[in-house]
């Protein structure tokens, strides 16, 4: 279960609307490496790995997440809740509008719903993990990308906020990749799926 | 910024402190250093929280504390920011 904390993560105070930014920015929220996305990839991939320090780090990832789509999401209503008829036909936001008026729905910049299909839960911890931190990368990138667009500071600080976290998680989802293969015998680390196979030749037995 | 916008504030430094320390502690189990920080921090963070809540409105529905109105339905949401 999850309790809820009545702030953001880091705050969001814009004052300036900008369509054309938050048309870009939404693909954060609902996107192919938006943190919808990464927050369901990890706190689905969690059930049926063997070890608990791992689904812990899955578990707390997951959950920052959260936070991360809430960040997401209130720079998008920030951006646009005060956006004139003339802006909105103006910036392009009319094809969104017509749509959702100014409510925040999951998609890519693009205009492409979000899709569980933009990640994957392979039930193989070691293939797993090694897509959340490509995962944690390609956010990076678009955060990246998001910022070279950005001239306001009111929206650049808590994106580079978002960007400095995807750096940390892909440290943490490193260190959780090490922890598997120290538990693994490292002749066969990728001959044997730890999540599904019961053998005795899958574990590290130097330890015993 | 006011004594609230403060406070919040702080609560947001400390908060993230904590997070990063989760993070850092759930692949560092045995960083006795890492935890002390954690424990100190904790221990400020639910202070802060409770501080907030009786001064302002409460942050989680564990603080709500109401008797005469419904305080948790009362709090603005996060997502609001201070312009409004």
């Amino acid at each position: 279960m999850w309790n809820y904390e009545k702030r953001l993560e880091f705050p969001v105070n814009i004052k300036e609307p900008n369509a054309m930014l938050a048309q870009a920015i939404i693909s954060q929220y609902g996107g192919p490496d938006g943190e919808m996305g990464a927050s369901l990839r990890y706190l689905s991939q969690r059930y049926s790995v063997p070890y608990r320090e791992v689904a812990g780090v899955l578990t707390d990832i997951g959950t920052e997440e959260l936070a991360h789509l809430e960040m997401v999401a209130t720079i998008v209503h920030q951006l646009t809740r005060n956006l004139s008829m003339e802006e909105i036909e103006k910036s392009g936001f009319d094809k969104y509008y017509v749509d959702h008026t100014i409510g925040i729905w999951p998609q890519a910049a693009g205009g492409i719903p979000f899709n569980a299909c933009e990640f994957q839960v392979k039930g193989d911890i070691i293939t797993d993990l090694m897509e959340d931190m490509a995962a944690e990368q390609k956010a990076r990138s678009t955060y990246d990308n998001i910022l070279r667009l950005v001239k306001d500071p009111d929206v650049c600080e808590p994106i580079k906020f978002l960007r400095q976290r995807e750096i940390v998680h892909f440290q943490r989802f490193g260190e959780a990749l090490r922890i598997v293969q120290d538990k693994l015998n490292s002749k066969n680390f990728y001959a044997f799926n730890p999540e599904f196979d019961k053998c005795e030749d899958c574990n590290n037995n130097s330890n015993s | 910024m006011g004594n609230q916008e403060q406070l919040l504030h702080d609560i947001g430094i400390v908060g993230f402190v904590l997070t990063e320390l989760t993070l850092y502690l759930d692949t560092h189990p045995h960083d006795r250093n890492a935890m002390e920080y954690f424990n100190h921090y904790n221990r400020m963070k639910n202070q802060m929280d409770r501080e907030f809540s009786q001064k302002y409105y409460p942050l989680t529905t564990s603080l709500a504390d109401c008797s005469k109105e419904w305080r948790w339905g009362a709090a603005p949401m996060p997502w609001e920011g201070v312009c409004e």
